[in-house]
């Protein structure tokens, strides 16, 4: 009996090994796919070849990518709007989610100013009348359209704010009674000990300024403002769908670089995929953190 | 007034604080609020709000006529009730399934792998789902082609295109749920798995009768914040993937906006359109709070 239950206990745990070593296959499967294909000779991935491993292996792709201006031009202005972005977001973040921290009896309009900030979550006036809003402001083409209007992250304020509140009270009531004012209490006290949170609120910030294609879109009237993400939006996804039968979007498929493609596609993905597997363990804690509390 | 000032000299650092924030929000989410006038009116860029003329309600009523809106509509509903619900039971599955795995260090390598999507861009995840689902030299196609299946256009074809989105939707995004459950199961007391042990019951039965109920509040917490969520099908995916032949089944209201106000310029109609989707969100999300709060305790600070 107590055999029997072992042996199928065993047969579970190699099924569940399996089937899960298939799915992450299945998560990472396509990124090898598009990476065989960028190494692999125009004419092998046109023909449909390539599966996990290049075929007449070749660097052209990549030399092709990199002596892009253009590329390189929108790779640019990408960093630029991730270190602008962050920096921005961050330092909000920080300075809004300190005073919304307070009781009410410390700050007696907090709950007021709570609501301000988490009714822009629940509405909004919608796609037409912030790009209207946008553009009579003079922002169409400039790198604030991209920066600015989701400066204040709500969401990171009110996880901030909440890691804010389970640090001790004993040790901003010291450094006060000390002398120390709201500034210096927040810069020397909270913002060091929220280290932890303020990681991954950052990371995620700058993910998302990293991956985000569609302000760019809207908000930038000449290409070579493009950030990359809304660069490649362009190249890569809208010119199969400008035609609109079936066999045309495949006849250009076949003619257009797929392996250009792929690397354009993969050195895009590249910064993301060195950093994100060391910095997994700040994003496990973060979610944790922000979604299961008590 | 003396209270006032005395309140004002205790608090004005606080205040400071909040005041770049608070200019941001009015300006980038408040003063746009003001623009929902052009639903209302027959807008024209250059003579602004104040100088377009007001035409009341006629926005609202085009939009009843308009041919299209009723299948935009339920197209937004049934792709996004269809993500949450399988974007509910696959992380839940994947994370018990995760949770029986005894090696640390092999649960941690394949949580990895199954969050890595989730960090990339749609536009990025675009193109290698075009190319991958691609009916002549896609990998998929040719895998089918192997046990005799003829090629399916997965993204030209409105019986496929849904259900396309649904799945690469949990694709991408399922590591990320599993994250949460993997760590409300890790609250789980273990003394209740070995007492259970002890009155015989099998890991299956384990599972059926401590893990899940286990789980239960975190799950009922997701499921009520989700129904936020009901207009939200994904602009971002299916705005990438999409084209004109699958328009029928494809088009949610985020595109549909899309094409209407930026592309043909009819302002004033499309922000009707978007007001009402405004507001029955807000009236989707604040149910939700209130659920969650009254049935999982959760509060958002």
């Amino acid at each position: 009996m107590h055999n029997n239950r072992s042996w199928s206990r065993k047969l579970f745990m190699i099924c569940n090994f399996i089937f899960l070593a298939f799915i992450s296959f299945l998560c990472l499967m396509p990124i090898i796919h598009i990476l065989a294909i960028s190494f692999s000779s125009g004419q092998a991935a046109a023909a449909g070849k390539v599966l996990l491993w290049p075929v007449e292996f070749t660097t052209a792709a990549y030399q092709n990518v990199f002596g892009k201006p253009e590329y390189l031009r929108a790779f640019w202005i990408s960093i630029q709007r991730v270190i602008i972005g962050t920096t921005i977001s961050m330092t909000l973040t920080i300075i809004t989610a300190y005073p919304l921290s307070k009781d009410s009896r410390q700050f007696r309009l907090r709950t007021f100013y709570a609501w301000v900030f988490v009714f822009t979550i629940l509405f909004s006036g919608g796609l037409i009348p912030t790009y209207t809003t946008i553009k009579s402001l003079g922002m169409i083409d400039t790198m604030w359209a991209l920066v600015l209007p989701g400066g204040v992250a709500v969401f990171n304020v009110i996880l901030l704010l909440n890691f804010y509140r389970s640090l001790p009270k004993e040790l901003e009531e010291s450094s006060r009674i000390d002398g120390a004012g709201h500034f210096k209490t927040l810069w020397k006290i909270y913002a060091p000990l929220s280290l932890p949170a303020l990681a991954t609120t950052g990371l995620f910030t700058m993910v998302g300024h990293w991956n985000s294609w569609f302000d760019g879109m809207l908000y930038m009237n000449h290409t070579e403002n493009y950030p990359l993400q809304t660069f490649l939006q362009t190249v890569i996804v809208k010119l199969d769908f400008r035609f609109i039968k079936a066999e045309n979007v495949e006849l250009m498929l076949k003619l257009s670089d797929r392996t250009s493609r792929a690397a354009q596609i993969f050195v895009a993905a590249f910064p993301i995929l060195i950093v994100y597997p060391f910095l997994q363990r700040f994003f496990i804690k973060g979610i944790v953190m922000g979604s299961v509390k008590e | 007034m003396n209270v006032l000032a005395r309140m004002w000299k205790r608090e004005w650092p606080l205040h400071m604080m909040l005041l770049p924030g608070l200019i941001l929000v009015l300006i980038f989410s408040y003063y746009p609020m003001a623009g929902i006038i052009m639903a209302f009116q027959k807008y024209i860029p250059n003579k602004g709000l104040i100088g377009s003329p007001f035409i009341g309600m006629r926005n609202f009523q085009l939009l009843m006529e308009y041919p299209d809106i009723g299948r935009v509509f339920l197209n937004t509903i049934y792709i996004a009730v269809m993500k949450i619900i399988a974007g509910l039971i696959v992380p839940i599955t994947i994370a018990i399934l995760l949770n029986e795995l005894r090696k640390e260090w092999v649960k941690r390598t394949f949580q990895t792998l199954v969050y890595l999507p989730h960090f990339l861009s749609w536009v990025l995840l675009s193109g290698i789902l075009v190319d991958i689902l691609s009916p002549s030299s896609g990998i998929l196609n040719q895998v089918l082609s192997i046990f005799g299946i003829k090629p399916i256009f997965f993204l030209g074809d409105n019986a496929w295109f849904p259900y396309v989105m649904v799945i690469s939707d949990v694709w991408k995004e399922f590591g990320f749920g599993t994250i949460v459950y993997l760590a409300a199961l890790t609250g789980i007391n273990p003394s209740l798995y070995e007492a259970a042990e002890i009155d015989g019951a099998g890991r299956f039965k384990q599972i059926l009768n401590i893990t899940l109920p286990g789980m239960m509040p975190i799950i009922i917490l997701m499921l009520t914040l989700n129904i936020g969520n009901v207009l939200n099908a994904g602009f971002e995916q299916i705005f990438n993937l999409y084209s004109p032949p699958v328009y029928e089944s494809a088009d949610i209201i985020d595109t549909f906006v899309y094409r209407l106000g930026v592309q043909q310029a009819q302002f004033g109609f499309a922000t009707a359109v978007g007001l009402l989707k405004s507001i029955v969100s807000f009236i989707f999300i604040s149910v939700s709070y209130v659920l969650a709060y009254r049935i999982a305790n959760y509060r958002i600070f």
